[in-house]
């Protein structure tokens, strides 16, 4: 099946058509959600398709529980997306300006709610809010949503920092420009698509999350516990279909923006010597 | 053009005032790093209005020195005083000293316009005010029309121009350069070391340039410190650290030069103290030759020749052993002719006063 | 004036650095860790059975319920359908990885890492309910088996005690498929990026020296690759392990650790017992962790 690579371009025909198939197996099940937003059958998932109507979309419209959940989640995203901004940004400016005791461990911190399962992060945060008797409620949720979003901004700014010169800065304090002045002038347009792209990654992570959620919530309902409940106990299963497609676009496009903003600003800034 | 009367006024000025003071005075400058000692209490003085080079290998705490009179280093010890104030506990933006970096840090998301005026705009100059002083300021460094661009169009010494002009469009009071044609290729840089020389005394303010490249320092020079070690092992104008090297590291970093010392030295000359003779001062002569006065001689036979179309190399085993190296421009002889010189005897002579005791 | 400020802060380095270190670490610390060490305190606890409180004395005897034979065969559960997932997903990322970093020009490649990293970001719940449409019996899965009149084959396999299910979508295997699809991308990447750091020269000197095709895999690609199969495999192992979702909607009433611990902290209020069984994953992920490391997997990471 491997080939000795000497081009670069042909590649064994087996080895094509595996790599093909397994991106196919990645790609079709979301294709097949999408599939059934058009079926109009109400309880069962019969293939192929005993029909079509585009009726589902008006439904899922109607459903304020829907309206609701998605409200919540826009919210709660774009709060933790900015917590997560500020601490990012300060714990990257920090671990590229200086060499301190414990700097790796700031990294490996910073990753742990990611790294470890999301069960983890989920009980462990609910055994403290409850055992400190506090109420959950929106900013629980958000408390949760923090931690693992914090790491998202932190990488790319600390990547962007780091791609960028340093002496841009010094040359800066070289002309005049006080502290403030040069982060104004200076750092921050630097590290602006890196704030801009680590944003959207943490839009799209909280916006996603189910298991800490579950585990912070109250009585709130974000749009993936909807979705959740929706799938063990259903109602209107089709509306599931439309609300599951709409959040596939609306997560996958602030990632493919932020991908190409990172992928621009690499490709620019390394001419500049 | 204004800029340039501008600057030449505020020259004199600062020549009636400054005149007898130091551009930069160091008193027992040291900056350690843990154990190591990039800079070994260092004593310097430089002046004001010369083209000043801090001359020395990597790691020799040239670049050190200059990062602490730009502020982006403090001393460990000792003080820094810029025309008689002392600056050592300063940041780099309040003091009147301006850099050219050696990977120029031109500012990539402003164009080149913007780049040059950036310290005038922090310190709120106005508007039209900026753009006249950074057109005069192109026109200075022969990027007329470049305002536009930005720095990722450019190629790499027009890159170096920019960040020459935006250092410059201050007005400050000394001028560091870090090794800013390093990155240019050969040609590019001969050029560069004429015009930033030209531009240097137009202006007249006190340039200090770190090189490593002695051939450079030696160009555009008023004065050169040689460093090694963290130590500043001699200050001269290029002709004193050429024709005498103080120590055995000048004579062999600067140039090449013959070291001469113990049996072979005292015969020569007498006592055992290492000397050093450069190679082209030394005259190639038939055994038998006839000496001038204060000439001194030693015998030899040549063991290697190596023609090198401007001049050609002798390398002659001296009475005494050890070996000197001989280079004589090929002024009437071909090819031919010098390599018939391999294996004779020879009489190397030259002058007393060539001869520069380095002790060893 | 700012300036002042400004050389105020400039002289005292330490200062800004505990300001701009302070507001995240603090967070971090208190938040998270301090989460996740009153969860540790928590599992030395028990639960009284009787006033179903919890009592906070120090305790091994919540540790000892989790060497009950029911708590066992959980983790023995989980731990194996987390060791055959990263496996067949080392299996399939292997062929795509490997077009990917060898194959594909580059701009092709940008395209390709971005269609492999698009499903990670789509939505994890949603991917997981698109199975469910998949699996159902009347879906679309169940029609293709009919249509190579391969169900003969699918009761066999639902009939084993220990896999199967009443249906595709309510079982071992079931859960088993949607596992390997939802972390394929997780096994994808490290291994394309470990296998893009092999230089094609390694590979001609390779057959230079006389070795067939198969041999220069065997010997030069696959252990070059394998720190990427492990970076991969730390992301299958841990993710599986902690999951309870999968195991909630597609499973049967055999629970995996992730539902068992959901249902302990939820009703039963038995936040010690929990908290003692997320103690393991935690465990194990850390041995994972270290020994991954020392096999470099976080170079590929």
């Amino acid at each position: 099946m491997p080939s000795k690579a000497e081009s670069h371009k042909k590649a064994p025909l087996g080895l094509t058509i595996a790599a093909l198939g397994t991106l196919l197996f990645l790609h079709v099940p979301m294709w097949i959600i999408f599939l059934y937003t058009f079926t109009p059958e109400e309880q069962t998932f019969t293939f192929p398709l005993p029909g079509f109507t585009a009726k589902w979309y008006g439904a899922a419209i109607q459903r304020d529980d829907l309206w609701r959940a998605l409200t919540l989640s826009l919210q709660v995203a774009a709060i933790a997306t900015i917590a997560a901004l500020i601490l990012g940004t300060l714990a990257a400016a920090a671990v590229y300006r200086s060499k301190f005791f414990g700097r790796e461990a700031v990294s490996f911190l910073l990753v742990l709610p990611i790294a470890l399962p999301g069960i983890v992060t989920g009980i462990a945060l609910r055994a403290a809010i409850g055992g400190l008797e506090i109420p959950f409620s929106f900013w629980t949720i958000v408390i949760g949503h923090a931690t693992f979003c914090v790491v998202v901004v932190y990488n790319n700014v600390l990547a962007r920092f780091r791609r960028m010169q340093g002496s841009q800065i010094e040359a800066s304090m070289d002309l005049g420009a006080n502290s403030f002045q040069t982060f104004r002038y200076v750092v921050l347009p630097n590290i602006a698509t890196a704030l801009l792209a680590g944003g959207m990654l943490a839009f799209a992570l909280s916006f996603d999350e189910v298991i800490v959620t579950t585990f912070t919530a109250g009585q709130q309902t974000t749009l993936p516990i909807w979705i959740f409940s929706q799938l063990t106990r259903p109602r209107e299963r089709p509306v599931t279909n439309v609300v599951a497609t709409f959040v596939i676009l609306i997560t996958f496009l602030p990632i493919l923006f932020a991908q190409r903003i990172s992928a621009q600003s690499s490709d620019t800034e390394g001419e500049t010597k | 053009m204004s800029f340039i009367l501008r600057c030449i006024s505020k020259w004199a000025v600062n020549m009636m005032i400054n005149a007898s003071m130091p551009a930069i005075h160091f008193d027992k400058v040291s900056r350690h790093f843990g154990e190591v000692k990039a800079v070994d209490q260092a004593d310097l003085e430089i002046r004001d209005g010369e083209f000043f080079s801090m001359l020395g290998p990597s790691g020799s705490g040239k670049t050190t020195c200059l990062r602490m009179i730009a502020g982006f280093d403090k001393p460990t010890s000792g003080q820094i005083y810029l025309y008689g104030q002392n600056v050592s506990d300063l940041p780099p933006y309040e003091r009147d000293v301006n850099t050219v970096f050696q990977d120029y840090a031109l500012f990539p998301h402003m164009n080149v316009g913007d780049n040059i005026a950036y310290g005038l705009m922090v310190k709120k100059v106005e508007k039209s005010e900026r753009t006249r002083r950074v057109n005069d300021m192109l026109d200075l460094v022969k990027l007329a029309g470049y305002a536009g661009r930005k720095p990722s169009q450019l190629s790499g010494g027009q890159r170096q121009r920019v960040a020459l002009a935006r250092a410059l469009i201050n007005h400050p009071k000394v001028l560091l350069l870090d090794e800013p044609l390093g990155a240019l290729d050969l040609k590019l840089r001969q050029q560069m070391q004429v015009e930033l020389k030209a531009i240097q005394q137009r202006v007249g303010i006190t340039f200090i340039f770190v090189t490593h490249d002695q051939e450079e320092a030696l160009t555009m020079s008023d004065r050169i410190a040689v460093f090694n070690e963290g130590k500043i092992i001699q200050v001269g104008t290029p002709s004193e650290i050429y024709e005498k090297p103080a120590s055995p590291f000048v004579a062999g970093f600067v140039g090449t030069s013959n070291l001469v010392s113990g049996e072979a030295a005292k015969r020569i000359t007498g006592t055992e103290q290492m000397f050093s003779i450069r190679p082209e001062k030394i005259h190639l002569g038939s055994a038998n030759g006839k000496l001038d006065k204060d000439m001194i001689s030693v015998d030899g036979v040549v063991r290697d020749v190596i023609y090198l179309g401007l001049f050609t190399r002798y390398l002659v085993e001296i009475e005494g052993g050890g070996d000197l190296v001989v280079v004589e421009q090929n002024l009437k002889t071909t090819s031919m002719d010098v390599l018939s010189a391999k294996g004779q005897k020879v009489r190397l002579s030259w002058h007393k006063d060539h001869i520069s005791h380095v002790g060893g | 004036m700012l300036n002042r400020v400004s050389t105020y802060f400039y002289q005292r380095p330490g200062l800004v650095l505990a300001l701009l270190l302070g507001p995240p670490m603090v967070y971090m610390l208190v938040v998270y860790l301090g989460s996740l060490f009153a969860l540790l305190v928590n599992s030395f606890y028990y639960l009284e059975e009787f006033t179903g409180l919890i009592v906070r004395e120090f305790t091994l005897q919540t540790y000892a319920q989790i060497f009950n034979p029911a708590n066992r065969e959980i983790f023995f559960r989980t731990a194996t359908m987390a060791g055959v997932v990263t496996l067949v997903d080392a299996l399939i990322a292997f062929p795509l990885a490997y077009y990917i970093a060898k194959f594909a020009s580059p701009k092709f490649k940008t395209w390709l890492l971005i269609a492999v990293t698009i499903p990670l970001w789509s939505s994890y719940l949603v991917r997981v309910y698109a199975w469910k449409l998949i699996l159902a019996k009347e879906g679309i899965l169940s029609w293709f088996i009919n249509l190579f009149q391969l169900d003969g084959l699918l009761q066999w396999l639902l009939s084993f005690e220990s896999i199967g299910g009443s249906s595709l979508a309510l079982s071992p295997v079931g859960m088993f498929i949607v596992f390997v699809y939802i972390w394929l991308p997780y096994m994808i990447i490290p291994i394309q990026t470990s296998l893009e750091r092999v230089p094609g020269s390694l590979l001609e000197a390779s057959s230079d020296l006389g070795a067939k095709p198969l041999q220069t895999f065997r010997n030069v690609i696959l252990p070059l690759a394998f720190p990427g199969v492990v970076a991969g495999s730390i992301f299958t192992f841990s993710l599986t392990l902690g999951d309870f979702i999968i195991p909630l909607v597609l499973g049967n009433s055999k629970y995996f650790i992730g539902q068992a611990v959901y249902s302990y902290q939820g009703t039963g209020g038995n936040i010690p017992l929990a908290a003692a069984m997320t103690m393991w994953p935690v465990a194990i992920m850390i041995v994972y962790l270290l020994t991954a490391r020392k096999l470099g997997a976080f170079d590929a990471l």
